[in-house]
């Protein structure tokens, strides 16, 4: 494996491990936060423990998600000293600020988990609601950072150097707004699905029924509204990448040839040799429509970039495909769900209902993942959109492969553990309360 | 504005040296406890950094976030020379970090318990190892950019006596600072006696790699002598500590940990600042006798101004609401089921 190679596996591996955590630490706060004011409200014992056990295996998420971030802040420099050598003076306004949001998180978070019993019981629930907010906070800011990857501003690029730096216009660029509200409904559709899907799971299989249900209703909830929200927020961001990236939205959509009445390309096998897409379904003039606003609007194909400028075409449409397809699948679910809740109650307690959202555990994830693969390599070449080629900022230190081979066995062991301690929490919950 | 941020960073990294340093050196007191006496100890300790570690560790975070932002060019030319030391320090970061949260939270008490007490004690002595080593090799004047070959770019700019030394001494400290802390943090009278006497035993020991640095220092031909005794501020700075240690030996005796507390930071810290003022604004040396200076290899003028506000008003909200923490928790002692 090459060097430069390497330094991409890691940084992505890194990545994509740590977003699973800092998506649980963003919007788990709320789901507790919720059972907390129910909790406070009617005294159901039940809602008290289901608040402390989905703080406890938020705690595991929490320390997992910091470690993790730790690395990253570190990893920025030791992959990339090239990249940030220029862009940290220029991006690194919201990450100041986020320093801010992550110490906040912290502190609140050491007052909620300890203090059980031992504050104002209303002030112990703020302080949960603290986590949350501020959690999200530093994952708008952090999105924001990576919004200035993808759109560049608050500079001048002259000669090969940076000048007339101004980091809020940076921190403000164009895809700010549509990447962070994407990003943060995101969180709550994988967060809501997977929770909502694990107790499902023990509902199904009859165990504590009342506690998992319960618990089921916190989380679907959430998940549904943010399923139905989630494919209007693309639609913002794929107008606005057509915009500010023409090459992430043709590799996106395996759209080789510029076009008026550009037609969506659903699903298919992107051919590169003979610049075409085999078995997928085309929907004329749709493209154009998504991306500008107009079936008739010319779309700008891969012809009309360099060549040594093109992403990765197959992944970037695969991945599109893959986070759009899961997209669908939880919007049918939420709206089979709102149907359930307004119309047809006897659904709720069906087995099928529960059957989908089990299903469905890992897919908010896996879309996840699926987004940040589009966002991602759909840049490439660039680190920094159209001034700096990534291979341009990697470390001239030599052997990185072995250092991606080390995080991945640790990454992979901690992903293990992580699973194994919710597995024991989730099986001990009858002995750990009464219920 | 550029002294406001120089200034945060110093204070961070000075906070990181205390609160991250008794964290750290909480776990290597357990490393070297008896068997009989561990699993007390283990409680004791949860209780008392349980709820403050994450809030402890944030300072490294704010210490790289000022580095990348005011300071690229240090930052860059230490992530590149000092790719290994730090690439093993993260290691022991996640590895510290998740076995503590997974060995209390794991719902389920079996073997699993002995892997994490293991690892968590393990990384809690690597970890600040390669700090140390880490903050030796900045100033030792080992970091060559012009190297070429893979062992002086990447090796030999942090393995050498000196950094080697900083990394021990560091280490000691950390677990001295921990001894001091959890004096105050136990009931048990036999407990603390016991932390009295670790204290004891690693002030000694950092007394003793403290004198090893000195040494290290002249093989490998670095100015240390000088830097401390050479000027009148670190000289006072100096012999304050020294005259506060016979004073915090006195009280340990004696009683007050409020007093003793502060003795000991009052230490670190003029450790801390005797190192850093004689050669301050330079805080990288490299091999070819030049510096990385925080005045003149600093980010542009608007991004420091724009980091400085961000600062200043991020301690508006972080500075009480963290005191707040820690007085809660000192007060209403918290019980661990
Ligand atoms: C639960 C997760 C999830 C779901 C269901 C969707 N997305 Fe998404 N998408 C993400 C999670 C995500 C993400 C991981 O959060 C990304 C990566 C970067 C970002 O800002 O959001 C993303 C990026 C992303 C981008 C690239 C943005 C950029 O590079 O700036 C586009 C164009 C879309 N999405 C469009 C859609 C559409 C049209 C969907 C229709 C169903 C959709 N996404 C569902
Ligand atoms: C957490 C969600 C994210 C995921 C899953 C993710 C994923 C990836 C992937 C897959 C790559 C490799 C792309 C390639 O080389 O083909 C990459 C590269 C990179 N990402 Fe992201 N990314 C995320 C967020 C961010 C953020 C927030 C930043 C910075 C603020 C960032 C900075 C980088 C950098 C510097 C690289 C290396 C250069 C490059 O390949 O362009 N990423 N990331
Ligand atoms: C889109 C990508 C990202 C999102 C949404 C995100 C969000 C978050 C959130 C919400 C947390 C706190 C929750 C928790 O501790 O589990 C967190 C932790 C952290 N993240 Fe990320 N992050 C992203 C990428 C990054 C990157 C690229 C970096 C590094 C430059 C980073 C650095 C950190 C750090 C240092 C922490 C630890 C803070 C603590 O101790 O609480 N994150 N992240």
């Amino acid at each position: 494996m090459d060097n430069f190679i390497a330094a991409r596996s890691q940084m992505a591996l890194s990545l994509g491990f740590h977003i699973i955590f800092s998506c649980i630490g963003m919007v788990m706060p709320f789901f507790m936060a919720v059972s907390h004011f129910y909790w406070l409200r009617t005294n159901e014992v039940v809602y008290k423990n289901l608040t402390k056990a989905w703080s406890k295996g938020v705690a595991i998420f929490f320390a997992t998600g910091a470690v993790s971030g730790t690395v990253l802040s570190f990893e920025l420099g030791l992959l990339w000293p090239e990249f940030m050598k220029h862009a940290g003076p220029i991006f690194g306004m919201p990450f100041s600020l986020e320093g801010t949001a992550f110490f906040i998180e912290a502190i609140a978070l050491g007052f909620f988990l300890y203090g059980w019993d031992r504050f104002n019981p209303w002030f112990h629930w703020f302080t949960g609601v603290v986590v949350g907010v501020s959690g999200l906070l530093s994952g708008i800011l952090v999105v924001a950072a990576n919004a200035w990857m993808n759109s560049p501003a608050g500079f001048d690029y002259v000669d090969g150097k940076y000048i007339n730096i101004d980091p809020i216009k940076a921190m403000f660029n164009d895809a700010w707004f549509s990447q962070a509200l994407h990003m943060c409904i995101a969180a709550f559709v994988a967060t809501g699905f997977a929770v909502a899907g694990v107790h499902a799971v023990m509902i199904l299989k009859g165990k504590n029924v009342y506690f998992h249900t319960k618990a089921f209703k916190i989380a679907a909830l959430f998940a549904t509204v943010a399923a139905v929200l989630q494919p209007l927020s693309g639609d913002v961001s794929a107008k606005d990448v057509a915009q500010r990236q023409p090459a992430k939205l043709a590799a996106m959509e395996s759209h080789f040839y510029t076009e008026k009445s550009a037609s969506l390309v659903i699903g298919g096998i992107p051919d590169l040799k003979n610049k075409e897409v085999n078995y997928a379904v085309k929907i004329p003039g749709m493209l154009s429509f998504l991306a500008h606003g107009d079936f008739t609007t010319e779309v700008k194909g891969l012809d009309q970039i360099p060549e040594d400028e093109q992403p990765p075409v197959a992944i970037t449409h695969f991945a599109f495909q893959i986070m759009v397809a899961l997209g669908m699948i939880m919007l049918s679910i939420a709206v089979l769900y709102f149907i359930a809740l307004w119309k047809k109650k006897d659904w709720l307690t069906s087995r099928w209902l529960l059957k989908l959202f089990a299903m469905a555990t890992p897919m908010g994830f896996l879309a996840v993942e699926a987004g940040w693969t589009v966002t991602e390599v759909g840049r490439q070449p660039w680190i920094i959109n159209g001034i700096m080629k990534t291979a341009d900022a990697v470390t001239p230190m030599p052997g990185i492969q072995y250092s991606f081979y080390l995080y991945t066995a640790v990454y992979v062991s901690l992903a293990i553990l992580v699973v194994f301690m919710l597995y024991r929490q989730i099986k001990m919950v009858d002995k750990l309360y009464d219920i | 504005m550029l002294y406001v941020v120089i200034a945060f960073l110093w204070t961070a990294i000075l906070l990181y040296l205390l609160l991250g340093g008794a964290d750290y050196g909480a776990g290597i007191i357990e490393l070297f406890t008896s068997e009989n006496n561990k699993a007390q100890t283990r409680k004791t300790l949860y209780r008392a950094i349980g709820p403050v570690w994450e809030a402890n560790h944030m300072w490294l975070i704010i210490t790289i976030v000022i580095l990348f932002v005011g300071f690229p060019d240090i930052y860059s030319r230490m992530s590149i020379n000092l790719h290994i030391p730090l690439t093993i320090m993260l290691l022991g970061i996640i590895a510290r970090g998740t076995a503590f949260t997974f060995r209390h939270y794991d719902a389920v008490v079996d073997d699993m318990q002995h892997l994490y007490n293991k690892i968590f004690a393990y990384s809690s002595f690597v970890t600040p190892f390669f700090l140390g080593i880490i903050a030796g090799s900045a100033v030792s004047g080992k970091i060559d950019p012009a190297a070429t070959d893979f062992l002086s770019a990447y090796v030999f700019s942090w393995l050498d006596w000196f950094s080697v030394a900083v990394g021990l001494f560091t280490v000691t400290i950390c677990g001295f600072l921990a001894a001091i802390y959890l004096i105050g943090e136990t009931d048990n009278e036999k407990e603390k006696k016991m932390f009295v006497s670790k204290a004891l035993r690693l002030n000694i020991a950092a007394v003793v790699c403290g004198g090893l640095v000195f040494i290290a220092a002249t093989l490998e031909g670095i100015p240390l002598l000088e830097w401390v005794f050479g000027n009148a501020i670190g000289l006072t700075a100096i012999i304050a500590a020294t005259l506060s240690l016979a004073l915090l030996w006195f009280l340990l005796f004696k009683g007050g940990i409020g007093w003793i507390r502060l003795l000991a930071g009052f230490q670190v810290t003029m450790i801390l600042f005797t190192t850093t003022v004689r050669h301050f604004p330079n805080i990288v040396i490299l091999k070819n006798g030049g510096y990385l200076s925080l005045l003149e290899h600093r980010g542009h003028d608007k991004t420091i101004e724009a980091l400085g506000w961000a600062l200043l008003l991020g301690s508006i909200f972080i500075l009480p609401a963290l005191f707040y923490l820690i007085y809660s928790f000192q007060r209403k002692r918290i019980d661990v089921h």
